[in-house]
């Protein structure tokens, strides 16, 4: 078992691979009452196309199961999981995103026997015609809660505006006939080929002591057999540096219409270092100018073109990237013009010292504030380990980034042909 | 892990609470105004948290206050106004990091409870009036989010049912405030109602972290100070119901929403306020609980159906998104659970699990430092001295014969309906 310490914000990690190819990693913090356990693979909505684990042929499976799985794999031939995890009073959650599925507790006691029902019940499908009609019952109305929210209608909206054949351009959860299509066979094809140890990463942060659990995390998968795991190959179509569309508008029933601009951050494949530098520096240029300090912020609010509702949020993941603005606003045209503006005026910027400084303080501070919550530190640090990045070493890089560094990025960040804006408007 | 301590000093007509923990790797400093719920000045209380955010005397812009908080490593501030039972409360937030963590020697502490203390005594005020700009953009947002509500069905569903439930009970208020009062507010008339508050409401200060008692007292001291000081007591009202209401609204829109309103008649100072507790645990507070089991997984009916309290007023809301078609037999089965519930259908081990989850619940919550303030305050507006640890002894001791009690007690009170133009709902 690794052990590494980061002196400066008083963390100990603990790690190992396993035989199986399972990445586990530990983090005790005694001081908590919380331990939580978090199992996440590397497979979201994203991974539609790919080619089965001992199979030669690649396939295209219907949008949504990643999610339909998460859902299914709850469900076991006698028991619900749910109800498990409730009779060690503990709370369990799973969610998916474009890019990950990942199941999760939280318990302040009985936490081996927690952290043992969360592998196994993971580790052990069971899937049946029967539980995967009904599902589709569940399913159908969380995707008609999505259809009546004029803030997911916008986010997704954006994101198929930017994204022309990239597949996060569907919607996580699938359509209702996408899903209508999914069969208990295709759920075990998925299963069996992203499930496996080696593309799976587990978490466990709180309260216990880190050589025990890993001894007992270790015997837990002793027990078990896989088969080998060759290469996981998967396929993604190939993104255009362009957006799909410069402008659209949906409409639904709506008392203020909402307005957003998307920026395509990124079209293809990025790991390590150059993804890191690209992380850390698009969102501190976005939260430098659209934060309440930030000189568009001031801009678009002395105009009255935003309310409170207005926001901004910046993603970057292993092939695709993007950042959105957006806002309520009585205005949308003139909303998104007045923010491409904005953002195509960054070209010319350039910042000095002084100015880096306080941006890098922000964020280092940020990641301080953030880092007193467990499921931050487990659920960023797989985000970034998938990158090949440590999470740990974000604040030292951060303190090393210079303003040349800044400043390049800045030069090229915004081109008008990687900017799509999306309008929800009252029918 | 140990148990909370909370210090309690009153001073210059303000209660300071401070409560010691090494779990976090920041400071949080909370301050609470507490006023009895009024129509006539409810939205003028809604309106000065939008307003005072903007800024203060030294840092009168939202620019300038920006870069004061970012020079502080990322502090983060906010206000915010809401109600908890028949108060409201504006509620005063800042995060501050722990110098501890932070590689150089900074005054972060000092210089943040003084930006603290500001953003309560010297607001950003002209002429005995607050900053006319600021004042009317802001009077704009809370048009603006006054209007949003309706955009947001759950929101706009729960909004509906306590204005049908509540009709003639400060409770029944919009925490958002009216349009029609805000049109009579002028920027003079809100600062010099401001200022009769901040002298006046029941002022609570929290500090939580690793820092020095004597050191912070004295900074605090320093900073905030008033001439008097108020304490208000609740007076709480039991209702028996005679017959309940049901209420159907349409509009166009994909998923019905089935929202049920409750009298508990059982309030936080009570003795059996545990046993509802557990109660509302069984009954639709987690995912195994009655109502998740039976209108979701066994009938496939929704994706959430839960339920949740409200502790000083006395009431219990049930919450499901449903197909329109499925409104009598959703709202049957709802109603089975409450009967089961009263005549004691439930199994000991079941009340021991999810005695077991909401104890895990709280000790959560208290790992949360914004969540620990909260239950702390719990107290202070519940009008009795019970720690987050004494209730977790008392949700411990809470038997079967006290469930059916309190289960006794709960009135079903109105049923309201949010539904498709298209839907069968029978009228």
């Amino acid at each position: 078992m690794n052990k590494q310490t980061y002196d400066y914000i008083d963390e100990t990690i603990y790690s190992e691979k396993l035989d199986n190819g399972l990445s586990v990693f530990l983090l005790p913090k005694p001081e908590m009452a919380k331990t939580y356990g978090i199992f996440s693979t590397d497979y979201g909505s994203i991974d539609q196309t790919f080619i089965p684990i001992g199979k030669e042929e690649k396939i295209t499976v219907p949008e949504g199961i990643a999610h339909f799985l998460e859902h299914k794999l709850f469900e076991k031939e006698d028991h619900d999981v749910f109800s498990d995890f409730g009779k060690q009073g503990a709370s369990a959650n799973a969610f998916t995103s474009f890019t990950k599925t990942a199941y999760l507790f939280s318990a302040t006691n009985q936490i081996e026997k927690n952290v043992e029902t969360l592998i196994n019940f993971v580790q052990e499908p069971y899937f049946s015609e029967k539980s995967v009609e009904k599902e589709k019952g569940i399913i159908g109305q969380e995707i008609k809660m999505y259809d009546d929210q004029p803030d997911w209608q916008s986010f997704m909206g954006t994101i198929k505006g930017l994204f022309k054949t990239h597949p996060v351009n569907m919607d996580i959860a699938g359509t209702v006939e996408s899903i209508s299509k999914i069969t208990k066979d295709d759920l075990y094809t998925c299963y069996n080929t992203f499930y496996h140890p080696e593309n799976m990463i587990l978490f466990i942060a709180g309260n216990f002591q880190p050589e025990k659990m890993m001894e007992f995390i270790k015997n837990n998968q002793a027990a078990k057999s896989f088969d080998k795991m060759e290469e996981l190959r998967r396929e993604y179509p190939e993104e255009p540096r362009e957006v799909a569309v410069k402008n659209h508008t949906i409409n639904m029933p709506l008392s203020v219409p909402k307005c957003t601009v998307g920026i395509k951050e990124s079209f293809e494949e990025l790991s390590g270092d150059a993804f890191l530098k690209k992380d850390l520096l698009q969102h501190m240029l976005i939260d430098y100018f659209f934060s309440k300090g930030g000189a568009f912020y001031q801009e678009l609010y002395q105009q009255n073109l935003i309310d409170d509702s207005f926001y901004f949020e910046s993603t970057l993941d292993k092939n695709f990237g993007y950042s959105l603005i957006g806002s309520n606003t009585e205005q949308p045209e003139q909303f998104a013009k007045k923010v491409k503006e904005l953002l195509l005026s960054t070209n010319t910027i350039t910042f000095d010292e002084e100015t880096f400084n306080r941006m890098k303080r922000k964020k280092v501070g940020n990641l301080l504030r953030a880092m007193n919550s467990l499921e931050f530190i487990a659920n960023k640090f797989i985000h970034y380990q998938i990158a090949g990045i440590n999470l740990f070493d974000i604040i030292p890089t951060i303190q090393a980034l210079t303003l040349d560094d800044l400043n390049q990025f800045a030069a090229s960040w915004i081109e008008e042909d990687r900017l799509s804006v999306c309008t929800i408007a009252p029918e | 892990m140990q148990p909370i301590k909370e210090r309690r000093i009153e001073k210059d007509g303000i209660i300071f609470h401070f409560i010691q923990s090494k779990k976090y790797k920041t400071v949080n400093l909370v301050a609470k105004l507490r006023s009895p719920l009024h129509k006539d000045t409810l939205t003028k209380r809604a309106l000065l948290p939008y307003i005072l955010k903007q800024g203060t005397k030294s840092f009168p812009t939202t620019e300038a206050l920006q870069l004061k908080l970012d020079e502080l490593y990322g502090a983060v501030f906010s206000i915010q106004g809401g109600k908890k039972g028949e108060n409201h409360i504006i509620t005063f937030r800042m995060e501050l990091a722990n110098a501890k963590y932070i590689p150089e020697a900074t005054p972060v502490l000092g210089e943040g409870i003084s930006l603290f203390s500001e953003f309560l005594f010297q607001p950003n005020v002209q002429n005995d009036a607050f900053d006319t700009m600021v004042f009317e953009r802001e009077v704009d947002t809370l048009k603006q989010k006054m209007n949003a509500i309706k955009d947001d069905k759950m929101k706009y569903a729960n909004q509906r049912l306590i204005d049908e439930m509540c009709k003639d009970e400060p409770y029944g208020l919009h925490v958002q405030g009216y349009e029609e009062d805000l049109a009579n507010i002028s920027s003079k008339d809100l600062y010099s109602y401001y200022l009769s508050i901040i002298q006046e409401d029941q002022l609570d200060v929290y500090v939580l972290g690793d820092f020095d008692e004597e050191d912070m007292l004295s900074k605090l001291s320093n900073e905030l100070k008033r001439e008097n000081s108020h304490v208000y007591q609740n007076e709480v009202q039991t209702f028996n119901v005679t017959e309940p209401k049901e209420v159907i609204e349409k509009q166009n829109l994909q998923q019905a929403k089935l929202h049920i309103g409750y009298r508990t008649n059982v309030f936080f100072k009570d003795d059996d306020y545990p046993a509802l507790q557990v109660f509302n645990g069984m009954y639709g507070g987690f995912p195994s609980s009655k109502l998740f089991i039976n209108v979701r997984e066994k009938n496939s009916l929704a994706y959430y159906a839960s339920s949740r309290m409200e502790s000083l007023k006395g009431l219990l809301f049930v919450f499901s998104g449903i197909a329109p078609e499925d409104f009598e037999k959703a709202r049957d089965i709802i109603r089975e659970q409450l009967t089961a519930m009263k005549e004691g259908d439930f199994s000991e081990e079941m009340l021991a699990e999810t005695k077991e989850q909401i104890v895990n619940q709280l000790l959560e919550t208290m790992d949360h430092p914004q969540g620990l303030i909260e239950l702390l305050y719990q107290q202070v507006i519940g009008d009795k001295e019970l720690t987050p640890d004494q209730l977790i002894e008392n949700i411990k001791l809470v038997n079967k014969e006290d469930v059916i009690g309190v289960a006794n007690k709960v009135q079903e009170d109105t049923v309201y309906l949010l539904t498709s133009k298209g839907g069968q709902a029978n009228e």
